[in-house]
Formats: C-alpha cells, sequence, structure tokens
C-alpha cells in the first residue's frame, strides 16, 4: 500500500497535506482499502468552522458509513465536488482526483499532533 | 456480539482465506464478507455466476407418520401442496403473529420433509419445534453435519452441468433432488436468495470443499466469482427477499412484512398465529414494510434511520444499501401504512439530515429468467 512520506497522518486514516496555510484532506490508501467501494462521499459547506477532531465529511462504503475527521481545526473553503458524481475517485486515487475538502488552519501548531507516514504504517500493525 | 475466539468456522474457511476474504461476524460465524469487491461479485451474479459458502443456514428434518398435518399447523403455508421433491418458501410464527423465522420446506419422501432455516434461528427454531411436537413427530437438527453452497446467476445451470458427472434431469424452481457426487449425496436445489435463476447444494462437510474446488473451476471461465455476504445483501435487497432480524421479527407479522401470499387461511388445519393474523387482514395494517427509493444522489439509507413524513417521524429503515443496479441508495422501511402508497414523497434522516426518497414497487429488480 502507498503513504507518502510528504503527507501527514492522523490515528483515524486523515491525510494532510499543507501549503501556504491551506491543508487538504482525504482519506488513506489503508482506510479506502479497508472500506472498500466507496458509493458516496457527504461533503461538509464550505464556510463550515471546524475543531480538530469534529466528525467534517463521511464517506459511505456499500456496507456502512464512516465518519470523516477534520486532522486540524480551521475553515472548509473549498470541497471536491467531483467526488458527488465519481466517489469511486476515493479508490482509485486517494491522494490527488479522491481529496476530500481544504482547511484554512486556525491552529497550525496542530499539524503536530499528526504522525509521518512510517509511524502511521508502523501503527497499522502488518 | 461474541469474541472471533468463540465464532463458528465452516469447512471452508481454509478456502476462503487462501482466497483472500475479508471475513465478517454473522449469526455467530466467521464468514466472507468479499472475495474482490462487493460491486465486482453483485455484477457477477447477475451477469454470469457467483458462488456462496451457506454452510451457516440450517438444517432440520421433521418425519413420521402426521408429519404433514403436524407441519400445516406449524407453518404458515400449506404443505399438502407439496409433492416429493418439491418445496416452498413458508413461516414459522408465534401466537401473537410474529415470526420464529421464515424458512423453506422440502418434502423429500412421503412422511420426512427438510427444513432450511436461518443461521441465527437454527436453536430457537429446534427449541421452538421440539416444545410443539406431539409421539408422532421426530425432529433431528443435522445442522452441523451439512455444508452448504449457492450457486447464483444466468450462467448457473450450465457450471452445474459441466461441474457434476451424470446428465441432470432440469430441475424447476423450488425442485429437489438427491444427487451423488464423488460417491456421495448431494442434495440439490433450485432457488436463492439473489433474485437470479440458481442453486443451492447442501452435503456433508466432508464433501463440501470438493464441491466448492470444482463449482469455480467450472465456473471460472465462465465468468464466476466467489461471493460474500456483502453482495448476498445487496443482491437479495434488490431482490426485495427479507432478512430475519431486520424485515421479520418475533414482532413482525407476515402480513406487515408484505408477505401474504405465503399464509393459507384456508387449509384444513390451523396455523399457529392464524387468528391475529385473520384479525389484522380483517382491521387493516398499522404499519408495512415498503420499498424506497432514494431520489437523486442523496447518501444511502441504513438500517434504524428513521423515516419522516412532513417532519414527523413515521416509521424506520430495515435494511438499506447503496443498490448496485440501480446506482443509487435503497431500503426496505417499516412505516405507518398511511404513507405506503406506491409514489409518496418521504425523507430519511441520515446523520441529522433529511434525504428524499419515494415509496416504489417491490421488487426493485426483478430477473428475466425468473
Amino acid at each position: 500500500m502507498n503513504h507518502p512520506d510528504t503527507l501527514l497522518y492522523s490515528d483515524t486514516h486523515e491525510w494532510l497535506s499543507v501549503h501556504d496555510g491551506i491543508g487538504t484532506v482525504g482519506i488513506t490508501d489503508h482506510a479506502q482499502n479497508a472500506l472498500s467501494d466507496v458509493v458516496f462521499v457527504e461533503l461538509p459547506k464550505p464556510g463550515k468552522v471546524v475543531k480538530r477532531k469534529d466528525p467534517t465529511a463521511a464517506v459511505e462504503s456499500v456496507k456502512a458509513a464512516s465518519d470523516i475527521y477534520a486532522p486540524v481545526s480551521g475553515e472548509i473553503i473549498e470541497v471536491n465536488s467531483g467526488l458527488s458524481q465519481n466517489p469511486e475517485w476515493v479508490n482509485g486515487s486517494p491522494y490527488e482526483q479522491g481529496w476530500i475538502f481544504k482547511i484554512k488552519l486556525s491552529q497550525p501548531e496542530e499539524t503536530s499532533t499528526l504522525k509521518k507516514a512510517s509511524d502511521y504504517v508502523a501503527g497499522l500493525g502488518h | 456480539m461474541p469474541d472471533t475466539a468463540e465464532l463458528l468456522e465452516t469447512t471452508l474457511a481454509p478456502s476462503h482465506k487462501a482466497l483472500g476474504a475479508r471475513m465478517v461476524e454473522f449469526g455467530g460465524w466467521n464468514m466472507p464478507v468479499s472475495y474482490s469487491s462487493i460491486l465486482e461479485e453483485h455484477r457477477a451474479v447477475r451477469e454470469k455466476a457467483g458462488l456462496f459458502d451457506i454452510s451457516h443456514m440450517g438444517q432440520i428434518f421433521v418425519s413420521g407418520a402426521g408429519a404433514e398435518a403436524w407441519l400445516n399447523t406449524t407453518l404458515t403455508n400449506d404443505v399438502r401442496r407439496l409433492s416429493v421433491g418439491h418445496g416452498q418458501y413458508t413461516l414459522m410464527l408465534n401466537e401473537s403473529g410474529g415470526t420464529v423465522d421464515d424458512l423453506i420446506i422440502y418434502r423429500l419422501e412421503d412422511l420426512r420433509y427438510l427444513l432450511l432455516v436461518n443461521a441465527s434461528r437454527i436453536e430457537d427454531d429446534f427449541t421452538w419445534l421440539n416444545r410443539r411436537k406431539n409421539a408422532n413427530i421426530t425432529l433431528e437438527n443435522l445442522s452441523p453435519e451439512f455444508g452448504g453452497l449457492a450457486l447464483q446467476g444466468p450462467e448457473s445451470e450450465t457450471v452445474l452441468r459441466r461441474s457434476f458427472d451424470e446428465e441432470k434431469r432440469p430441475l424447476k424452481r423450488n425442485q429437489l433432488l438427491i444427487t451423488p457426487f464423488e460417491g456421495l449425496d448431494v442434495i440439490l436445489t433450485r432457488t436463492g436468495y439473489t433474485g437470479e435463476d440458481g442453486f443451492e447444494l447442501f452435503a456433508s462437510n466432508e464433501l463440501l470443499p470438493k464441491l466448492w474446488d470444482r463449482l469455480l473451476a467450472e465456473g471460472k471461465p465462465l465468468g464466476l466469482q466467489p461471493c460474500g455476504l456483502g453482495a448476498r445483501d445487496t443482491l437479495r435487497l434488490e431482490a426485495c427477499y427479507p432478512l430475519y432480524g431486520h424485515e421479520l421479527d418475533s414482532s413482525i407479522t407476515p402480513l406487515e412484512a408484505g408477505l401474504g401470499s405465503f399464509l393459507c387461511f384456508d387449509k384444513p388445519e390451523k396455523f399457529v398465529g392464524i387468528d391475529v393474523l385473520r384479525k389484522q387482514k380483517q382491521e387493516g395494517l398499522s404499519r408495512k414494510s415498503v420499498a424506497l427509493q432514494v431520489l437523486g444522489n442523496g447518501a444511502p439509507p441504513r438500517a434504524q434511520y428513521p423515516v419522516l413524513k412532513d417532519g414527523q417521524r413515521i416509521g424506520e429503515v430495515t435494511s438499506g444499501s447503496h443498490s448496485p443496479t440501480l446506482k443509487r441508495g435503497i431500503a426496505l422501511a417499516l412505516i405507518d401504512s398511511a404513507h405506503a402508497e406506491a409514489g409518496t414523497l418521504l425523507e430519511i434522516l441520515v446523520r441529522e439530515r433529511p434525504v428524499s426518497v419515494q415509496v416504489v414497487k417491490k421488487p426493485f429488480y426483478r430477473s428475466s429468467s425468473l
């Protein structure tokens, strides 16, 4: 499985990439694989302000719904509206086409609570 | 939910693991939920063929003089209509008309019957039957000795023909045949839980892995895939087949579940629960199981989500999923019968957000081959 070194990872299997104070969030390759076929993504409304660990989006596989938690606090500034018609991007391209939302970080120091790739993969236990 | 350590495993567990199946708990069993992906396995059954391990299901044999009349008091359908080698879908009710189990009964011999029951209900069914039986009836729960496979989909008949050495006489829907495979008996039935043509095969645990391997090998060139409980659930939901514990339970009557055609009110024997059901029929139902289809691109419904009409709660989802065939959310829901008419617009509450749905006619999917 693929977990790029350039990203940060949460214990709840979101990834975060930060550029100029804007974070892009999606779910990890491990998470998409565990969920299997994603058939629906519930996106947050742009403008919504969330705290770290708030349930912010949801991803539904054929069998079950899973919450996506904000890995950092901030304001949602953009969502990947293409996922409404193409939820399978989350499976096929979890780090590129399958990104879920962009967040303007209100507390950038929170990124220190996230893991780097090697620690995240070690925590998966296999 | 029991610990994984306490879960039962079928004789095919090593095969499932070798095929890379994801396993889940179901009715006390550790069962494959999928091998490749639920969508892919679902499509294989609709278009080609799929093979399921259904060894968790129960086999209870009933025999003895008077078995026919006794079964007719115990089950809702009319076993007198069954000639040897034929089966029917039927229900077993409690005194208040609620459902003990739904099952298929086959007439094996003049005075010997096979009941195929739900995995999660084997113990309760057997206790219930024993409590009701009289001295002339012999009951045997042979579930631990039998394994089972479901071969489902349009290519099933071809796969079956290629897998058995001798030519089979054609079976009609719900017919049964006992046939040899490598010198041992296989109970072969033409039935299923997917909404496609297909077969269910029951055999000794010893024979089952050989049967599984043969059907997989013969089926592969025809597009057959091993399928897990995930696809079994989406397939049966599209066909609107009830799942015990969801559409049926000890407080839900078959009339409420929309299964009235399997109740025989005019047979000579009164079945357990008949008075409650007659009354329900006369007075009308207060709640009813309906099929709901999500309008547009809304989130798929899930069991226990509330169903609303004009903001008021009128019932709840009993089973819900994304439909791989319709490519939208579908559900069965038990709701106030005032709103059960096809075409009625309702809402399902998903994570506090209302999703628009419409009552539609059952089933969501009907195969041209059935």
